[in-house]
């Protein structure tokens, strides 16, 4: 178990030292960049040639690469080119948002999805089954920003449920501890405050949750046909036992398997919605980030630590899937 | 009383969309306390989907089921599902033909054998996990204290098959059903499986159903046999009379088609010619008619009854294999 992971992370360190090169390479080929962004069209190229020897980028690719590399294993990102903080400070204080809104998306997802997908399946063919597998189709298929700025009309503008942008409303004095608002309020016992955080995380949560949310179903209400064919569903039945226990510990337990990994998957990707998602509610988190940081300057050192992370939270979720998926199925411990 | 009474038991499936399909055609037969039984047929003859339909483990949707199981008495077919669900495991107990399959891959084998006992014996898991020991060691599984703990893919076919047997007579069950239980298993297990399951029934008192398409098994286990066609019995008789003097000619060319060491070298394999396939609806004659050596015009103008024979088996042929015809 212990050479399983410890693979694994050698096998981590690789694909981030892999990646890290692309993106380099990548951000410094696309057209415009900070010196264009900071300086604006008028620049003379004296200016120009000063501000980029001044960045460094005047050097070649390969040198800039080790550089960059070197100060990373320093724990050094660089500073922010539009604000000059560090990049870590200024990711540090995104992060929280994101992974608030990404975490209340996913307890949604989970939490709905399994079990609706396991009603589909018990009860396939029936109305539920059917409004389930059309209701994913949709849940798939809108685009986030569509379905955010139509919940969002719906629920702050005709009906007003729901705050309709922001982590906390106007004038209320929250205390922040680790920048999760929710928690913050619950750790401080300042109630009404948790109260709205949790008020403005809902709509937001809801939008970023449609995708996995209906993937988690599709994928759980295949998986629980494929086990209630098993034979050992039948061996199951033909000992009598309650119909809870066949559930549990009979079907869901070998249906999940598949699950999980989705889940993984599903969280690793959670980024790209969480972009969209943050633009339609204003909330300020890391897809807010990513988009200031390519639309104003061509941030490169935000943009690459930003891409380092997600590639890293990735991969590190789907570790955690496989040694879970090891924890459940005794198949997996024996190789 | 016989302790199972099946009476003219129908299962027709029917999908939308679909002609319905007739599997189990008023199959009508009787099991007494301790006695062996056999279902004997060829695939498709119907003689699984009766030991479902007798354990009411058929899908709830797409099947009609019709006529009496009668177990000491009580109708299993009226019984309401979660009455159904009590009995089973507990009165009737049941094995499967692919051991491997048959066990769930992340469950350890002692907690598959202990939830029996939790289920219907009320015993909690800790001596659940003891009897299941004792059982495991019954059934001839060696270092049945290791086995508990490890998984089915850790275990070889015939302890596998071994545990499903100890799984289902956990409860001391008074009918065990065993549907095909050596099919998937090498030919030298096999005949460890049924010296196993015959010593148990043997020591328990249990009746059992044997479900299989191999007169192997029947020769060696049996009582009483009842072999299927088409979804009906065709002939039913003691085993000895069965293998004496086999009057249907479908049962006559099962015998004739086993090969034997003792025939003549070169000699042909005997076949019953045509597959399944080519059956008639029994609405229409018998359902054999078409692969029959026998067939006479009656055979074509509708089904035969099923009448008692001389020797006190039931037999539902026109023309039998006449008594002289000696078989090898």
């Amino acid at each position: 178990m212990l050479r399983v992971i410890v693979r694994r992370l050698l096998q981590l360190v690789v694909t981030l030292i892999a990646l890290s090169a692309l993106i380099f390479i990548w951000l410094r080929n696309l057209p415009g960049g900070p010196v264009d962004a900071l300086l604006g069209e008028r620049a003379t190229p004296e200016t120009r040639a000063l501000l980029t020897k001044a960045l460094g980028y005047d050097q070649p690719i390969h040198v800039q690469y080790g550089k960059f590399m070197q100060r990373i294993l320093t724990g050094d990102f660089g500073n922010s080119i539009r604000t000059g903080d560090p990049v870590i400070e200024v990711i540090g204080r995104a992060f929280p948002a994101t992974f608030e809104l990404a975490l209340a998306a996913m307890v949604i997802a989970v939490g709905l999805g399994i079990p609706l997908g396991y009603l589909a399946a018990r009860w396939r063919g029936r109305s539920l089954d059917h409004l389930t597998v059309v209701g994913t189709l949709l849940g798939i298929s809108i685009p986030i920003f569509f379905l955010g700025y139509l919940l969002k009309d719906v629920f702050t503008q005709n009906i007003h449920w729901f705050p309709p942008s922001g982590r906390v409303g106007i004038g209320l004095d929250n205390t922040n501890i680790t920048g999760f608002f929710v928690l913050d309020g619950l750790l401080t016992r300042e109630f009404d405050a948790a109260a709205d955080a949790l008020w403005h995380l809902i709509l937001p949560a809801l939008t970023l949750a449609t995708i996995p949310l209906a993937v988690i179903v599709r994928m759980t209400r295949a998986s629980v046909l494929d086990v209630l064919n098993e034979d050992y569903v039948r061996t199951a039945e033909a000992k009598g036992l309650r119909h809870r226990t066949i559930r549990k510990r009979h079907i869901l337990r070998n249906a999940l398997l598949p699950v999980v990994t989705t889940i993984g998957l599903q969280t690793g990707a959670l980024l790209s919605g969480a972009v969209l998602t943050e633009k339609v509610y204003n909330w300020g988190g890391l897809g807010t980030l990513i988009t200031d940081s390519i639309t104003g300057s061509r941030d490169y050192p935000v943009l690459q630590a930003l891409i380092l992370l997600a590639a890293f939270v990735f991969v590190v979720v789907n570790l955690l899937v496989d040694l879970s998926y090891a924890f459940i199925d005794p198949r997996v411990r024996v190789r | 009383m016989s302790l199972l009474d099946v009476r003219d038991l129908s299962v027709v499936f029917q999908r939308r969309g679909e002609q319905p399909f007739t599997a189990v055609d008023k199959v009508s037969f009787t099991v007494e306390p301790g006695q062996t039984v056999g279902l004997v047929g060829e695939s498709g003859c119907g003689k699984s989907v009766t030991s479902l339909a007798i354990m009411g483990l058929l899908p709830k949707r797409g099947n009609k089921v019709d006529g009496e199981v009668l177990f000491d008495g009580t109708d299993l077919l009226k019984l309401r599902r979660d009455d159904m669900r009590d009995r089973r495991g507990r009165d009737i107990g049941m094995i499967f033909q692919d051991p491997l399959s048959s066990l769930n891959p992340v469950i350890p084998i002692g907690v598959q054998v202990a939830e029996v006992l939790e289920r219907h014996q009320g015993r909690d898991r800790k001596q659940a996990l003891r009897e299941a020991r004792e059982l495991l060691d019954a059934v001839g599984i060696p270092d049945p204290d290791r086995r508990l703990k490890e998984y089915p893919h850790q275990i070889s076919g015939g302890m596998r098959q071994r545990a499903l047997i100890a799984i289902a007579l956990a409860c001391k069950p008074r009918l065990l059903i065993a549907d095909e239980p050596t099919t998937a298993l090498d030919v030298t297990i096999q005949a460890q499986i049924l010296t196993l399951l015959k010593q148990l029934v043997d020591d328990t008192g249990t009746a059992l159903i044997m479900i299989t398409h191999d007169l192997g098994v029947v020769a060696g286990l049996c009582d009483t046999v009842n072999v299927l066609y088409g979804g009906k019995v065709v002939e039913r008789a003691r085993r000895h009379e069965l293998f004496a003097q086999p009057r249907h000619p479908y049962t006559h060319g099962l015998l004739n088609s086993v090969p034997r060491l003792d025939s003549i070298r070169g000699e042909r394999l005997h076949a019953i010619r045509g597959s399944v396939a080519d059956n008639i609806p029994w609405g229409e004659g018998c359902a054999f008619a078409p692969r029959c050596d026998n067939v006479v015009d009656a055979c074509l103008e509708g089904p035969p009854p099923l009448e008692p024979t001389a020797t006190g088996g039931d037999l539902r042929c026109n023309n039998p294999v006449s008594e002289e015809v000696a078989v090898p």
